[in-house]
């Protein structure tokens, strides 16, 4: 049996993500999000929160492509999605070439974690995995 | 304004470049150049307008959105590929 271990990380600007959506609009979201992951964002409070919850996903989206080290394997990032356990925790769930691509790496278990402070958001995702 | 112009018109307004447009060669790296990759979804969605194509998944790849040969090979491809199937 061979371990193995991988980490991505990826910043992202919580301006960035508002200045997409208000020259691409609903364009933008529906590239790079989810309807689940919209729909949460958009539960917010305010704009502000809405655009640090986009941004987190953003960046965890990054860092799974990171961590699986897939950056050519023609990803939607609709296809990594941030999903919330009912317990409030954040998971990820793959599909289509995301999927596939962890697939390949030999069935990892992934971990993510978000955060974001000012105008910064970030995440970090952990891949795990054990080759026969 | 030729395809090439555009795009570099389009990399100037959205790639967040630390570098001014004008300096890169077509085989300049755009990551190197300072574009992140949530500048790229702005430099897609921006050529995506600007050329009436959409980018296929398996377009979404690092290296398509590199340099701009290289988005400039991508945008052939699509608008070929309208061409070919406007005329069928």
């Amino acid at each position: 049996m061979s371990p193995g271990l991988s980490v991505g990380l990826d910043v992202v600007d919580v301006r960035d993500i508002e200045a997409s959506i208000a020259r691409f609009g609903a364009r933008y979201l529906s590239r790079i999000y989810t309807r689940a992951e919209v729909d949460y964002a958009m539960s917010a409070r305010d704009r502000a929160t809405a655009a640090r919850r986009l941004a987190a996903r953003f960046a965890a989206k990054e860092a799974t492509i990171k961590a699986l080290g897939a950056s050519e394997r023609g990803i939607s990032l609709r296809q990594i999605e941030v999903a919330r356990r009912d317990d409030g925790a954040i998971v990820l769930a793959l599909s289509g070439a995301a999927f596939a691509a962890a697939r390949e790496a030999g069935e990892p278990t992934l971990a993510v974690s978000v955060s974001h402070e000012g105008h910064l958001a970030a995440a970090v995702v952990i891949c795990t995995w054990v080759k026969p | 304004m030729n395809p090439t112009d555009q795009i570099r018109a389009i990399l100037k307004e959205h790639a967040r470049l630390a570098v001014d447009v004008a300096t890169l060669s077509d085989d300049s790296d755009l990551y190197e150049a300072g574009m992140t990759s949530h500048a790229s979804v702005n430099v897609m969605l921006a050529l995506e307008g600007t050329f009436d194509v959409e980018f296929p998944d398996r377009m979404l790849r690092r290296g398509v959105f590199g340099s701009l040969a290289s988005i400039r090979a991508a945008i052939l491809e699509l608008t070929q590929g309208a061409t070919t199937e406007a005329a069928q």
